[in-house]
């Protein structure tokens, strides 16, 4: 770790006391492995003598064992990290290296180039203040520079270093360099960058990185190194709206009651009038706490606590902003997503939606579009698969605080969760809201769901059937209709004959269409259950998401889900409608139980086996349980 | 007028609002504290998050038995002066059959005492989420470990199941029975550590300081005699020398390196002037290259 001040022997303190004041510059670094990246970073950390003996000792013996460069070092292995991928040799994934000089800390993403890896290099940008996109002198501007170009500029970064590495390959040409960095310009200039700093380097022989080399006595520029110890960050967001997203209310005793968070934006002072968002409510700054005491001032980036002169309630959650210029509320936006998982993202599935201090749930409305990364174009699409990107309309189950992506990165981003496997599954920057929202309100009728039901001696409810093709769903939801109907109670039968050549008759059978399928199912069960009725729906209904989609659409025990199980073997042999002859032969695609999942619920309701029962005996199971439950009592609800 | 925070208050600030996100969505959060200096570090930062409040989570030592008695005498002191909850816990069925590392060696005790130990201990608790001081500039392996890291319920690390973490948003949803790591200090380094330590005069154990102390040596590496469990060759005598150690853990799997360097700045001074890197004196690190990502796989922290 060896710095290189005279100061660290001679006057340990005065290092040190100069050493805290330092400040810190976080980058990236695009490229693909082939630009030499690695060899890139690795250079860095070896020119600012931050590697030690004995790992230049591991390094050398590495290099000649698994090395590219032959008898040379090869840094490229300083930085490649996980087993598995020095052995390809190809690093996969985000890995955060640390190196400083006496002006910095330095925090580098080191992501991938390859193709498939949008999504690495989004999450290393989306912390970065510059980025460093690598080019090879050789090559120029490719495919991938315009990628990586356009990723940086979706995801906020202002400042970009155009690294002309390997220029000891083209005899250290100037027009090399300024043909690379006119093509660059002209093509990213609508990419919002404030600033493009063009550098000839070579980071295996170490031109231009940290000393201005004399290979290249033509260019004037900075080192690679003088530019990254020296570029400004951070004015612009300190110099923008003040924003505090609250993440915990700090409440030790009865006579203490703070708002602790990390400031997004802007600087505040006690005194200063704030506003509370989504409840508008207005106060005044009272202290800003901390355990070394009361601040005078506090700014973008620090982590507060901040009391106010008012007894107003405030949850995690909020967003405290200055009063003159609070930010938006809305609960419906357009967003650029980027998908970061193999599940495709379908529009109507619902989702978790996390702000950097709250989680709300809520979907996907529209996919309006989706953005080719390579050519920029604009195309239709109806989901998104890993590593795409595209411009959806979405809707929250509840409003939240919130400012353009543009103005605010804080503020302005979110990841989506997939609600069953818990993992991130995307990520979004909100463009603006929606106002059509609200203007829709829920017209409030005299004659509501209760009466309608009390009328009709029932208490209305949707009997979800689901099991695979040939279960028998729709057998025993046509016997269950017909028990209530000789019991004088108002039922509906939904299935797919009578769906699909009707309402749904533009929807085929690729995993999105049977999303939309059922989504707009469970709205007409809806209104059919507020209308008062015992509704049957009859639909395969493969996907657990959407079930659960449904189930969040009704009231509490409006939705009771009937598994009808039948092993697949016994649906093949009963084969109603000859469907799994042809699935079987090939001439149908996406056919549940052969090339499209079934999953199976985990809880439901009423469960059938029609192996061990008759079609008679499992409407008798499920009459039962209406029974029991109050479904057929008259003013079952009651509580008018 | 612009304010430039310097490194050391970004930092503080990141794992602050880490600390503040767990506190706020895990059910029933741990910190985890080895008693050494990152520990110490996140001892402090975690008294800052919640300040005036205390940290609303506990505090757990899982002790191998065989740490450095000052380390025991420290942890004790320290937390009690910061009126912290402190939970020791010591796998006793390990006690019982006499798991040391010099009957039965590092790896063997290291398993038995300190990862199973572990994770018996957040089963115990039931505690869903634990803070632990691992830092990404310690070893190549750890450079992609996510701040947030998720565990399955038999504590396993997936290296390829690991969740994109952009912005300061992080999820901490999980199943029934999975668990999460968090490491509040992924961005610091070891200069960042000793830097913030120096500036908020953070009280770490003596050991740290180079002082007069017994040691033997061992495969070219000096050993501490710490109490009498330490087999001396026959006629072997423990030489006085000024040591310190860059590392705290078990003495037997912890070598010292000779100092004179008694005093913080002397010993920033000396690692800022040194040419070997910080885990050199670990033993637990000696095996293959590859060893921590496996260890962390199988659970160890």
């Amino acid at each position: 770790m060896s710095h290189q001040s005279d100061l660290i022997a001679e006057d340990i303190s005065a290092y040190l006391k100069a050493q805290e004041e330092k400040s810190m510059l976080r980058f990236i670094t695009c490229g693909s492995v082939d630009d030499g990246k690695s060899t890139l970073i690795g250079r860095l950390l070896y020119d600012s003598k931050l590697i030690f003996e004995d790992q230049l000792n591991a390094l050398e013996a590495d290099s000649k064992k698994m090395g590219t460069q032959g008898q040379e070092i090869d840094f490229a292995l300083l930085v490649d990290g996980l087993a598995a991928e020095r052995e390809q040799g190809i690093t996969i994934d985000v890995a955060y290296r640390f190196f400083s000089t006496d002006k910095r800390k330095f925090i580098v993403a080191d992501t991938p180039g390859h193709e498939q890896y949008t999504r690495n290099m989004a999450t290393g940008a989306s912390t970065a203040d510059v980025a460093i996109l690598l080019i090879d002198a050789r090559k120029g501007v490719l495919t991938q520079t315009r990628r990586h170009s356009f990723i940086c500029s979706l995801v906020g970064i202002k400042r970009i270093v155009l690294a002309v590495n390997k220029m000891d390959l083209v005899d250290y040409s100037q027009k090399v360099l300024n043909d690379i960095e006119v093509e660059y310009r002209e093509f990213a200039k609508d990419f919002g960058f404030t600033e493009i700093m063009s550098i000839p380097l070579s980071a295996l022989k170490g031109d231009n990185i940290i000393e201005k080399s004399a290979n290249t006595p033509w260019y004037d520029g900075p080192t690679l190194m003088h530019y990254l110890e020296t570029v400004q960050v951070g004015d612009a967001r300190q110099a923008a709206d003040f924003r505090l997203p609250v993440q915990w209310v700090n409440r030790p005793n009865l006579d203490f009651r703070g708002f602790s968070g990390t400031i997004a934006s802007g600087a505040i002072r006690p005194g200063d009038p704030i506003k509370v968002l989504p409840s508008a409510v207005e106060s005044t700054v009272k202290s800003i706490v901390t355990y070394d005491g009361d601040l005078d001032e506090a700014v973008a980036g620090e982590a507060v606590t901040i009391t106010l002169n008012d007894e107003i309630d405030i949850s995690r959650g909020d967003v405290i902003a200055g009063k003159d210029h609070p930010c938006e509320v809305a609960d419906q936006f357009e967003a650029k997503i980027i998908w970061m998982t193999e599940d495709h993202m379908l529009p109507g599935r619902p989702y978790l939606f996390k702000t950097s201090n709250k989680m709300v749930p809520g979907l996907v409305t529209d996919l309006k579009h989706k953005v080719n990364v390579n050519t920029l174009e604009h195309t239709a699409a109806k989901q998104l698969e890993l590593n795409e990107i595209g411009v959806c309309n979405i809707a929250l189950d509840s409003r939240i605080a919130f400012d353009p992506y543009t103005k605010n990165r804080e503020t302005g981003s979110f990841i989506i969760i997939d609600r069953i496997t818990n993992s991130t599954v995307g990520v979004g920057m909100i463009d603006f809201a929606l106002r059509r929202a609200s203007n829709i309100h829920w017209q409030a009728l005299d004659v509501d769901k209760v009466a309608r039901a009390d009328m009709k001696h029932q208490r209305p409810a949707v009997l979800w059937f689901t099991g695979l093709s040939g279960s028998g769903k729709s057998t025993i939801a046509n016997i269950v209709e017909k028990r209530l109907f000789q019991r004088a109670r108002h039922t509906y039968i939904l299935d797919g004959d009578n769906v699909r050549h009707g309402l749904n008759q533009d929807l085929g059978f690729t995993d999105a269409d049977r999303v939309e399928n059922i989504r707009r199912v469970g709205e007409v069960a809806k209104l059919m259950v507020d209308a008062g009725l015992m509704v049957m729906t009859s639909f395969i209904s493969p996907f657990r998401a959407e079930r659960r989609m449904v189930h969040d659409l009704m009231d509490e025990g409006e939705f009771i889900e009937v598994y009808v199980d039948t092993p697949i073997e016994v649906c093949a042999e009963r084969d109603p409608k000859g469907l799994y002859k042809k699935a079987k032969a090939g001439e149908i695609k996406n056919f549940t139980g052969y090339d499209s999942p079934y999953e199976a619920p985990e809880r439901a309701d009423i469960h059938v086996n029609t192996e061990a029962m008759s079609a008679e005996e499992c409407a008798d199971k499920i009459i039962g349980y209406l029974e029991e439950n109050g479904y057929l009592t008259a003013n079952g609800n009651g509580q008018r | 007028m612009t304010k430039t925070l310097t490194h050391l208050k970004r930092l503080e600030a990141e794992s602050i609002h880490i600390m503040r996100e767990v506190a706020a969505e895990a059910e029933n959060p741990v910190m985890l504290y080895s008693v050494g200096k990152d520990s110490a570090v996140m001892l402090h930062l975690a008294m800052k998050a919640f300040y005036p409040s205390k940290p609303p989570f506990p505090v757990m030592h899982v002790d191998t038995t065989w740490k450095f008695r000052e380390m025991i005498e420290f942890r004790d002191t320290h937390t009690k002066s910061l009126g912290l909850d402190l939970i020791v816990h010591i796998n006793e069925d390990g006690v019982k059959q006499g798991i040391g590392p010099f009957s039965h060696g590092s790896q063997v005790h290291t398993d038995v005492m300190k990862t199973q130990a572990l994770k018996a201990a957040l089963d115990k608790y039931g505690f869903d989420a634990a803070f632990g001081g691992a830092r990404r500039d310690e070893e190549k392996s750890r450079a992609k470990e996510r701040i947030f890291s998720f565990r399955s319920a038999q504590h396993r690390w997936d290296p390829k199941n690991q969740r994109p973490e952009l912005w300061n948003i992080y999820n901490t949803r999980k199943a029934q029975g999975e668990s999460i790591r968090v490491f509040p200090l992924s961005n610091w380094t070891e200069l960042d550590i000793w830097q913030y330590i120096h500036l908020e005069n953070i009280p770490i154990p003596g050991l740290y300081l180079s002082k007069k102390r017994p040691v033997v040596e061992r495969d070219g590496q000096l050993f501490m005699v710490d109490d009498d469990r330490f087999p001396l060759k026959d006629g072997e005598e423990p030489m006085m020398k000024s040591v310190r150690f860059r590392t705290l853990g078990c003495y037997p799997l912890t070598g010292a390196v000779e100092s004179e360097a008694d005093t913080l700045e002397d010993v920033i001074q000396e690692m800022l002037l040194t040419t070997s890197s910080e885990r050199q004196g670990r033993v637990i690190d000696h095996d293959a290259a590859a060893s921590m990502e496996k260890k962390k796989q199988e659970g160890y922290f």
